[in-house]
C-alpha cells in the first residue's frame, strides 16, 4: 500500500467510514504497516476504556457481549467489538463464530463487530487486538468490548488490552475451582455468574465471595463485585452495566487508570520489542540447520551456543 | 514473516436450515489454513454485505439450497457494488440448476458456483488460486 | 482345527480387494457372520412373532400379507391451487394418502408479504398464511376419506388448526380426521433448525397438541419423530436411531408432566426414519428401532396398551444420497432404499423423485419414483413373507449391534442432564457436524466410491427437464394475503389475537385459541407474532 493510499484509508478513518476501520484493521492484523497506521491512529485514541469479558468455554460471552451491546444502544453509545476465537496451531486456519450471537446488530451501523483468530499468539487474544481496539476507537466507536478466546486458563493477557476485566462464570459446573487454578481470580475486575436462571446461582455467588473474603487484602484495589446474569433472558444486564461504570469511575477517579496504562505500555512495549529483535535476526533464528540435527547432537544447550554464535556472527553481545 | 491471511465469510441467506454443506465447508476452508467467519442461518444479503464489510473478507461464499439463488445473488452483488466492495469475490454453492448456474456466471452474479458433489479441495483451491492472482502484498515485518 | 478355523485360515492366505469394509456409517463389517454372530439372542424374548412383544419382526401380524405399506409421495409447490392440482393428480394414480410440503416461509412463521419472506414464497412447498389457503389446498378432496401427513414443526399447532377448521366447513367433524404432523420440535434444534421458540414453550405447545388431540381428534398422529432430517444432517445410521428414540422418550416424558396417562398419547406417536444406500445396516436399524421402543414403553413408561409399544414409522429414502451428476443414477439409489424400508417394515414410504437435488420433481420424475414403489410391492416378491431377513446371521447381529450402541448413547444423554440439556451443550449437533465432515473426507480421500461423483464420472450437460416456481407466484400470494388483511372482519380478528395472547401468558390449552384466531382468518404470522411476543425467540448455537 502506497503512503498516499494509506494515509486516504487514515482520512476516511476519521470520518468514521466502516470499510476504512475494516481495512485497516486487516493491514494492522497481516502487519503490513502496522507501526505507521499505529502511530496515527494513536493519536486518536486511547481515552475510551476497555471491557474484557473472560472466561471458560460455553459460559455465555457471545451472548453477553450482545446483551450489553443491546445495553449500550438503547444508551445511545456507539458499540466496537472484538471477539478472539483460536487458530489452528497447525494449519493456521479457524472458524470465526461469534458473530452469529451477535446478528441482531449486523446492520446497526452504530455497531462495528470484528472476529479475530489468534494466529499463533497465546493468552487468550490475538497478537494486534490491542492495536484493533484503538482503530475501532477512531473509527468512533468509542465504548469498545472485548471478547476473549474462552479457552479457561491463560487467559490472564487480557490485563494488557483491559481496563475492565469481567470474568464470566456458570453455576455448577466447577468453573470456578478451574478458574481459581487459572489464575484469573487475580485478574477480576467484576465477577458475572452467568445463566443465574440454572440451580446454583447463589451458591456460586457465595462461594466467590468467599474466596474473596479469604484472598483479603492480596486482591486487586478494589473488591470486584459478583454480578448474576441471565444474557439469554435480559436478567442483569443493567446491573452489569452499572457495575461496569463503577469500576470504570473508580479507575479515573482514584489514578489507577494512569498506573494501568503504564503497565500496558510497558508490556505492549516488550511485547513488540520482542517481534524487533526477533525479525531483526528473521531467518537465522527460527531455522536449525538440518546438519546439525543430523549430526546427532542432542543437547538442546550444546545447539543454543551453536545458533547464537550463528546469530551474532562471532560479535560480542553480552 | 507474513501475518496475512485469506479470509472467507460462509453465508447462510435464506430461510432453509440447511447448513450441512455450509459447515462442511467452513471446515475444510479452515483446514486449509484460512479464516472463515461464519455469519449463521437465516441472514438477509444486507447482513450478509455488512458482516462481509466488517470483517474484511477475501471471499463471501453463499450456500443455497431453498430455490432463492436467482433473486440472493443478484441482490449481493449490488449491494456490494453500492458500498464499493466489488472486490470482494462472491461464490457459492446448493441445489443450483446447471442453467441457472450458466445464468448466473455469464451476468457477473457471481465469480463461481459449485454444485454438490464439488470437492472441497476444488474450492480450496480455486480461491487460493484467485487471491493469487491478486497478488499478496509483500510483507514487510521489520517496519 | 476346526471348520472355521479352516475357513478363517483360507480365508486370510487370500487377498482383499480393499483394506477395509465399512457401512455407509462408517462400521466395520466383518468378512462372515456364522450363528456365533447371534449366539446371545434368544428367539422368545429378543425377535418373537409379528404383531407381538418386542415386535422386532413387525408391528402387524399379517404386514404386508394384509395391506401393503402406504406409498406417500411428498407434494407441494407454489399457490394452494397448484398443490392441490398435484394432490388430485396422485390420488388419481393410485397414491393412497397426501403428504403436504409447506415452503420457508410458512415452515419459519412469516406470512408471505413478510420482508423475510422475499424469493422464497412456494418455493420448496406450498404457501399458507390463512384458513383461505388451506381452502384452496384441499378443495373438492374428501377429508373424511384421506390420511394427510403435514411436514410442518415450529407452527404446527396453528397448520393443524388451520385444518381442522378447514374440514369443519366442509361438515366433517375432527373425530373423523386422519393423518400426521410431524410437530417435532426437538429435531430442529439437533438437525434441522426450522425454529421459532425456545424449548419449553415448544414443548407446552405440543402436550397442548396431546391434550385437545385426545378429545377431539383421536385418531390424529400428534407427533412424527423423525430421524430423518438427524440422517440428512449427517447423522450415522446409529445417531439417526439414538438420537430420534431418545426425543421421542423426551415427548413421552413431557406428556406424563403434564399429566397425561402414558396409554392416552403414546399411541399417537408414530416415526419417521431415513432410508439410506445401504441395505442391511438400515434394515438392522428399523428392526432395532422397534424391539428398542417396545421394550422402554413397557419396562420404563410402563405402559400397558399393546399400541402404546408399536413404533410405527414413515421412511423416506435418503435426499442426501442422490446425486446431481447423473442424476438418472438417482433411481436405482431410491429403489435400492425402498427395498430397505419394506425389509424393515415401514408402514409408510416416500420415494425420491431422481431431480430433487437439483430442483423441485416434475410430474415425470414423481411418476417414476411412485412406480418404483409398486414395482418393489407387486412384483419385486418381497411384500409376500414377513420379515424375511430374520434369523440371518449378519442381520442379527446388526441388529443387536445397533440396539447396544443406542443403549450406550442414551445413557451418555441421560448423564447430560436428558435430551434438552444435550441439546444445550450441542452435543447431538457436534457428534452430527462430526459425522458429516467424516463422511466427505472419506468420498474426497477415495475411501468411499459415490458413482459418477468421485469414480465412473463423465463430462456430460444435464439433460433432465427441471420444474421451475417463476416468480409471479410469490405476487400472487403476496397479493391475496394482504387482499384478505384487507376484507377480513379485523375486529374479530384483534380480539382472537388479544385472547391468544392472554392464553399463552397462562397456562390454559393453547389450541382452542388458536382456532378461534383461524376461523377469523388471522394469518399465521399474525398468530406466531402474538406467541413470539410471549414466548421469546430460539437462537441459533454455532458448532462446526
Amino acid at each position: 500500500m502506497s503512503r498516499d493510499e494509506m494515509n486516504e484509508w487514515l482520512e476516511r478513518l476519521l470520518r468514521h467510514e466502516r470499510r476504512a476501520v475494516a481495512k485497516l484493521i486487516s493491514r494492522v492484523e497481516d502487519d503490513r504497516g502496522r507501526a505507521e497506521i499505529m502511530h496515527s491512529v494513536r493519536a486518536h485514541s486511547g481515552k475510551s476504556l476497555v471491557v474484557g469479558i473472560t472466561g471458560p468455554p460455553g459460559v455465555g460471552k457471545s451472548s453477553l457481549v450482545e446483551a450489553l451491546t443491546r445495553y449500550y444502544r438503547e444508551n445511545g453509545e456507539r458499540v466496537g467489538i472484538v471477539a478472539v476465537d483460536p487458530s489452528s496451531p497447525y494449519t493456521g486456519g479457524a472458524i470465526l463464530g461469534d458473530r452469529i450471537r451477535m446478528q441482531a446488530h449486523t446492520t446497526d451501523r452504530d455497531v462495528f463487530i470484528r472476529s479475530m483468530g489468534t494466529r499463533g499468539h497465546l493468552g487468550g487474544v490475538a497478537r494486534s487486538t490491542a492495536d484493533v481496539l484503538r482503530i475501532l476507537e477512531a473509527g468512533g466507536y468509542g465504548r469498545l468490548l472485548l471478547e476473549t478466546v474462552g479457552v479457561g486458563q491463560s487467559e490472564i493477557e487480557i490485563m494488557r488490552l483491559a481496563d475492565t476485566v469481567v470474568v464470566v462464570l456458570n453455576p455448577g459446573t466447577g468453573d470456578g475451582i478451574q478458574a481459581i487454578k487459572a489464575g484469573i481470580m487475580e485478574v477480576a475486575d467484576i465477577f458475572v455468574v452467568n445463566k443465574s436462571d440454572m440451580p446454583g446461582a447463589e451458591r456460586m455467588k457465595n462461594d466467590i465471595e468467599m474466596m474473596l473474603d479469604l484472598n483479603g487484602g492480596a486482591g486487586p484495589l478494589r473488591r470486584p463485585p459478583v454480578v448474576l446474569t441471565s444474557a439469554l433472558q435480559a436478567l442483569g444486564i443493567p446491573e452489569l452495566g452499572e457495575a461496569i461504570a463503577e469500576q470504570q469511575a473508580f479507575l479515573r477517579e482514584s489514578g489507577q487508570i494512569k498506573i494501568r496504562r503504564q503497565v500496558q505500555l510497558q508490556r505492549e512495549t516488550w511485547h513488540y520489542l520482542e517481534e524487533k529483535v526477533r525479525a531483526l535476526f528473521d531467518g537465522t533464528w527460527p531455522q536449525i540447520p538440518q546438519d546439525w540435527l543430523e549430526a546427532g547432537e542432542r543437547d538442546p544447550f550444546g545447539l543454543v551456543e551453536k545458533v547464537w554464535a550463528k546469530m551474532t556472527g562471532g560479535r560480542d553481545v553480552s | 514473516m507474513s501475518q496475512s491471511r485469506i479470509r472467507v465469510l460462509v453465508g447462510k441467506p435464506g430461510l432453509d436450515g440447511h447448513d450441512r454443506g455450509a459447515k462442511v465447508i467452513a471446515r475444510a476452508l479452515r483446514d486449509a489454513g484460512m479464516e472463515v467467519i461464519y455469519s449463521g442461518l437465516h441472514q438477509t444479503p444486507e447482513e450478509i454485505v455488512e458482516a462481509a464489510i466488517q470483517e474484511d473478507v477475501d471471499v463471501i461464499g453463499l450456500s443455497i439450497l431453498s430455490g432463492a439463488h436467482l433473486t440472493i445473488f443478484p441482490r449481493v452483488k449490488e449491494l456490494l457494488r453500492e458500498q464499493e466492495a466489488e472486490d470482494i469475490l462472491l461464490i457459492g454453492g446448493g441445489t443450483i440448476p446447471e442453467e441457472d448456474v450458466e445464468v448466473l456466471l455469464r451476468q457477473g452474479f457471481a465469480e463461481a458456483l459449485f454444485t454438490p458433489g464439488t470437492p472441497t479441495g476444488e474450492i480450496v483451491g480455486w480461491i487460493k488460486q484467485r487471491l493469487e492472482k491478486k497478488g499478496p502484498e509483500p510483507a514487510r515485518a521489520n517496519d | 482345527m476346526n471348520d472355521k478355523e479352516r475357513w478363517q485360515e483360507n480365508y486370510r492366505a487370500l487377498q482383499e480387494r480393499q483394506s477395509n469394509f465399512v457401512t455407509v456409517s462408517s462400521v466395520p463389517i466383518a468378512p462372515l457372520y456364522t450363528p456365533q454372530d447371534s449366539a446371545g439372542t434368544n428367539y422368545e424374548r429378543d425377535l418373537g412373532y409379528p404383531g407381538s412383544y418386542p415386535y422386532t419382526r413387525g408391528i402387524h401380524a399379517n404386514m404386508y400379507r394384509g395391506r401393503l405399506w402406504t406409498m406417500r409421495q411428498f407434494a407441494g409447490f407454489g399457490s394452494a391451487q397448484e398443490s392441490n392440482e398435484r394432490y388430485k393428480f396422485l390420488l388419481s394414480q393410485g397414491q393412497t394418502g397426501l403428504s403436504v410440503a409447506f415452503d420457508m416461509p410458512t415452515i419459519m412463521g412469516y406470512d408471505s408479504d413478510h420482508l423475510r419472506a422475499y424469493g422464497e414464497v412456494g418455493r420448496v412447498g406450498v404457501a399458507i398464511d390463512s384458513l383461505q389457503d388451506m381452502e384452496r389446498l384441499f378443495q373438492d378432496i374428501a377429508l373424511d376419506r384421506v390420511s394427510t401427513s403435514m411436514t410442518i414443526n415450529a407452527p404446527a399447532a396453528i397448520l393443524w388448526a388451520m385444518y381442522i377448521v378447514a374440514a369443519e366447513k366442509k361438515g366433517i367433524p375432527s373425530y373423523k380426521l386422519t393423518g400426521t404432523i410431524q410437530n417435532d420440535i426437538l429435531k430442529e434444534y439437533i438437525a434441522q433448525k426450522s425454529w421459532i421458540f425456545p424449548p419449553e414453550p415448544s414443548l407446552r405447545l405440543i402436550t397442548d397438541i396431546f391434550k385437545y388431540a385426545k378429545e377431539h381428534v383421536p385418531k390424529w398422529n400428534t407427533v412424527s419423530i423423525s430421524g430423518y432430517h438427524i440422517r440428512e444432517a449427517g447423522a450415522t445410521a446409529l445417531q439417526e436411531l439414538a438420537f430420534t428414540l431418545a426425543d421421542g422418550f423426551a415427548y413421552v416424558e413431557a406428556g406424563i408432566k403434564v399429566g397425561l396417562d402414558v396409554d392416552d398419547f403414546v399411541p399417537r406417536l408414530s416415526f419417521f426414519f431415513n432410508a439410506h444406500m445401504d441395505v442391511f445396516e438400515e434394515i438392522a436399524k428399523y428392526r432395532a428401532a422397534r424391539r428398542i421402543w417396545a421394550r422402554h414403553m413397557k419396562e420404563k413408561y410402563g405402559a400397558k396398551k399393546p399400541e402404546s409399544l408399536l413404533l410405527r414409522f414413515h421412511t423416506q429414502t435418503a435426499g442426501c444420497s442422490l446425486t446431481a451428476q447423473q442424476p438418472e443414477n438417482n433411481i436405482v439409489r431410491t429403489a435400492y432404499e425402498a427395498l430397505a424400508a419394506v425389509l424393515g417394515g415401514t408402514q409408510s414410504l416416500h420415494t425420491n423423485s431422481m431431480d430433487e437435488v437439483l430442483a423441485l420433481p416434475t410430474e415425470k420424475a414423481v411418476q417414476i419414483a411412485l412406480r418404483t414403489q409398486q414395482i418393489l410391492a407387486y412384483e419385486s416378491g418381497v411384500a409376500n413373507t414377513i420379515d424375511p431377513l430374520a434369523g440371518s446371521y449378519f442381520v442379527e447381529s446388526l441388529t443387536d449391534q445397533m440396539e447396544k450402541g443406542a443403549e450406550d448413547y442414551f445413557c451418555r444423554i441421560e448423564e447430560m442432564g436428558g435430551v434438552l440439556a444435550a441439546i444445550e451443550q450441542n452435543f447431538f449437533q457436534q457428534e452430527i457436524a462430526d459425522a458429516a465432515f467424516r463422511y466427505q473426507q472419506e468420498i474426497e480421500r477415495h475411501e468411499r466410491i459415490i458413482v459418477g461423483v468421485n469414480e465412473f464420472t463423465k463430462e456430460e450437460k444435464v439433460g433432465i427437464d427441471l420444474l421451475k416456481i417463476g416468480p409471479e407466484t410469490e405476487k400472487a400470494q403476496v397479493g391475496r394475503v394482504q387482499e384478505l388483511k384487507r376484507t377480513r372482519d379485523n375486529a374479530q380478528v384483534r380480539s382472537a389475537l388479544a385472547e391468544l395472547e392472554r392464553t399463552a401468558k397462562g397456562s390454559d390449552n393453547l389450541i382452542p385459541k388458536i382456532m378461534s384466531a383461524v376461523r377469523a382468518y388471522a394469518t399465521e404470522g399474525e398468530i406466531i407474532g402474538v406467541l413470539k411476543t410471549v414466548f421469546g425467540e430460539y437462537r441459533e448455537q454455532a458448532v462446526y
